[in-house]
């Protein structure tokens, strides 16, 4: 077992050089300028401009940029933000806790709705309940977020007037109105990712279920005399749930691109807002940052689905 | 035993044993199935009618999509203006209409891109043995774990201006959007065909071929391919779907088409500041990409079961 995942994190080392050569390569290729708007500065003259390249190695060779990014990485420096004039890290520290907040109380929404319905559907496949929650579902995830995000806004927000729809992270309050102001603010942006991933998951859990659901050990669970919420919670969904956990953990990093649209539509200052942001104003090492953290979450998750898979299913070894 | 429930509603029993069967051809019996799917079946008429009036519409409803008539400036609904007008009096309907030919074509196009890489990657994998089908899946795997719509984004900002001087604004835009969209959905239809092609290789009817001294190519194009894209036209199905999703997400995030081609996406982004004093300006482009990417769901969830070649209890 240990053995195995120390072999799959030897093989996730040369797949994250490679993500980060080629965005290294892209980011470096591509025209534009951090320093664009110093060109278009009169205050500032060309020499300082120049000079200002030459501090940032940005006129040397790709490969040489490459080399003492990947060095500085490595050693734990990430980078200093054209724009911000702040280190990196500081700034996506500053930056996360707001995304990480909204995205883990989604997740937990997404699991509270998906898991009971998932299960009740499949209890009784082709039931009316199942028909409608099977077509919920689909309209569930065939609603983009960015759309639900304004029904949203525009049913509570400005119809009802029940809830703020910017998300302010320098809220006055104190005490129990802060937490107020804080539950009051999340509740549009959380419960529109959460039910964005009931949807699928709950066809996840649903279909899991009902391969289960029809094996002998469950015949025999039940002719043993149990009741029926003891056959379905400890015999069937217990073993239902390996496949759905693997897959929930191989669309965590998926979750990131969503909360990048959430974080737009409310105007929440997140990762996905920094990311954006520092896109539109060229801001490289802030960029690359993102965007390796991004692909380094999806390999380790990959890794981690695999290892809860073998966790949970003794069946599966690991060679 | 495990299998008893059907595996999807619109199922049928097997047909009786010694009952004379009428011969049917494959696409004939698909049809047929795909009929009783019956959501799956009104979404291909309600998707008709949208491509139908997107495609035709502007032939007779003739405004212009920048004719400004401050006049009417953030018009609701009304006789003279179907679903009102926006910020500077443009009519929301002709600009729906031209937006709806673009986000349709992105997803059409994108799909097929998407779809002939995947099929090439897919086959030359599952065709060769050894390190050609180990690196092609290591490439795939590459894809799968990079951050998509952080590179979307990315790729589609760097690249804006280069292209739009190469092919000119609006062309060079679509080309961008639909080769970024689909570079980045082919791996699972690569592993799809990769996965059909291990067990259709060595199928007798691909011996027989084999023997009758049928070469590679012809094997492949002729033999296993064929029967291979059941799952492929599934997957491209829904490939619509999220092409249009991306597409209407990269717009909503400023980084797809410019202001002056109104793409749904686009038109949905523009109208999101004013939600207080005209909500249908963002309800039209919702509701559109909405109901496209639903109805292309369904069919595919229809297709799904009507080519599905183990013809389920």
């Amino acid at each position: 077992m240990l053995n195995y995942v120390l072999r799959r994190l030897l093989i996730a080392i040369p797949s994250l050089l490679g993500i980060s050569l080629v965005l290294f390569v892209v980011l470096a290729l591509a025209p534009g300028d951090p320093f664009e708007e110093l060109a278009t500065n009169p205050n500032v003259p060309p020499e300082v401009r120049m000079a200002l390249r030459a501090q940032f190695g940005l006129d040397d060779p790709v490969w040489e940029r490459y080399v003492r990014w990947l060095t500085s990485m490595v050693k734990g420096d990430w980078g200093f933000s054209f724009v911000s004039r702040i280190n990196v890290d500081e700034l996506i520290a500053e930056r996360i806790p707001v995304t990480l907040a909204v995205i883990g109380a989604s997740q937990i929404l997404a699991l509270l709705v998906a898991l009971p319905i998932g299960v009740l559907a499949a209890v009784k496949p082709y039931s009316w309940f199942d028909r409608i929650a099977s077509t919920l579902a689909f309209v569930g995830f065939s609603l983009p977020t960015f759309f639900t995000g304004i029904l949203f806004i525009l049913l509570f927000s400005i119809q009802l007037g029940w809830l703020p729809f910017v998300f302010r992270a320098d809220l006055t309050e104190t005490g129990w109105a802060w937490w107020w102001e804080q539950i009051k603010q999340s509740i549009m942006p959380v419960t529109v990712l959460g039910l964005f991933q009931a949807a699928s998951w709950m066809r996840y859990v649903r279909s899991s279920v009902l391969d289960v659901i029809r094996l002998d050990y469950v015949t025999t669970a039940r002719s043993k005399g149990l009741k029926e919420s003891v056959v379905i919670n400890k015999h069937v969904v217990r073993n239902a749930m390996i496949p759905v956990v693997t897959l929930i953990a191989l669309q965590l990093p998926q979750l990131f691109g969503g909360a990048i649209v959430t974080e737009q539509i409310f105007r929440i200052p997140g990762i996905g807002s920094l990311l954006i942001d520092a896109i539109l104003r060229n801001d490289t090492p802030v960029v690359m940052a993102i965007t390796f953290i991004f692909s380094a979450l999806v390999i380790i998750f990959n890794l981690l689905a695999d290892v809860i898979y073998g966790w949970l299913d003794p069946r599966i070894s690991y060679r | 035993m495990a299998g008893s429930t059907p595996a999807s509603a619109t199922a049928e029993a097997a047909p009786q044993l010694g009952k004379a069967i009428a011969s049917v051809s494959p696409w004939t019996e698909a049809w047929r199935r795909f009929k009783r799917h019956r959501l799956a079946y009104w979404s291909l008429w309600v998707l008709a009618l949208l491509a139908l009036a997107v495609f035709v519409g502007p032939f007779f409803y003739k405004v212009g999509i920048n004719d400004i008539d401050f006049k009417a400036r953030l018009a609701t609904p009304s006789a003279t203006h179907p679903m009102g007008t926006d910020d500077l009096g443009r009519d929301m309907l002709a600009r729906m209409l031209y937006g709806g030919r673009i986000s349709l074509a992105v997803g059409l196009a994108a799909m097929l891109t998407a779809i002939t890489v995947g099929i090439v990657v897919g086959a030359i994998a599952g065709i060769s043995r050894g390190w050609v089908d180990a690196a092609l899946m290591w490439l795939t795997d590459l894809f799968l774990s990079l951050p998509q719509l952080p590179l979307l984004m990315l790729l589609i900002f760097l690249f804006r201006e280069a292209l739009k001087q190469l092919f000119g604004l609006e062309v060079g835009i679509f080309i961008l959007i639909v080769a970024v969209i689909g570079g980045f959905r082919w791996m699972p239809v690569a592993r799809l065909v990769r996965a059909q092609f291990f067990s259709l290789r060595e199928k007798e009817f691909v011996e027989a071929a084999r023997a009758l001294g049928a070469s590679v190519p012809r094997q492949v194009v002729r033999h296993i391919l064929p029967n291979s894209l059941g799952p492929v036209i599934v997957a491209a199905t829904i490939d619509v779907a999220a092409a249009i999703i991306a597409e209407s997400t990269l717009s909503f995030l400023g980084l797809g088409f410019p202001p002056d081609i109104p793409t749904w996406g686009r038109i949905l982004y523009d109208g999101r500041d004013f939600l207080d004093i005209a909500w249908h300006w963002a309800m039209f482009p919702g509701m559109a990409i909405f109901i496209a990417v639903l109805t292309i769901n369904f069919i595919g969830d229809g297709l799904r079961d009507a080519l599905d070649p183990r013809r389920v209890l």
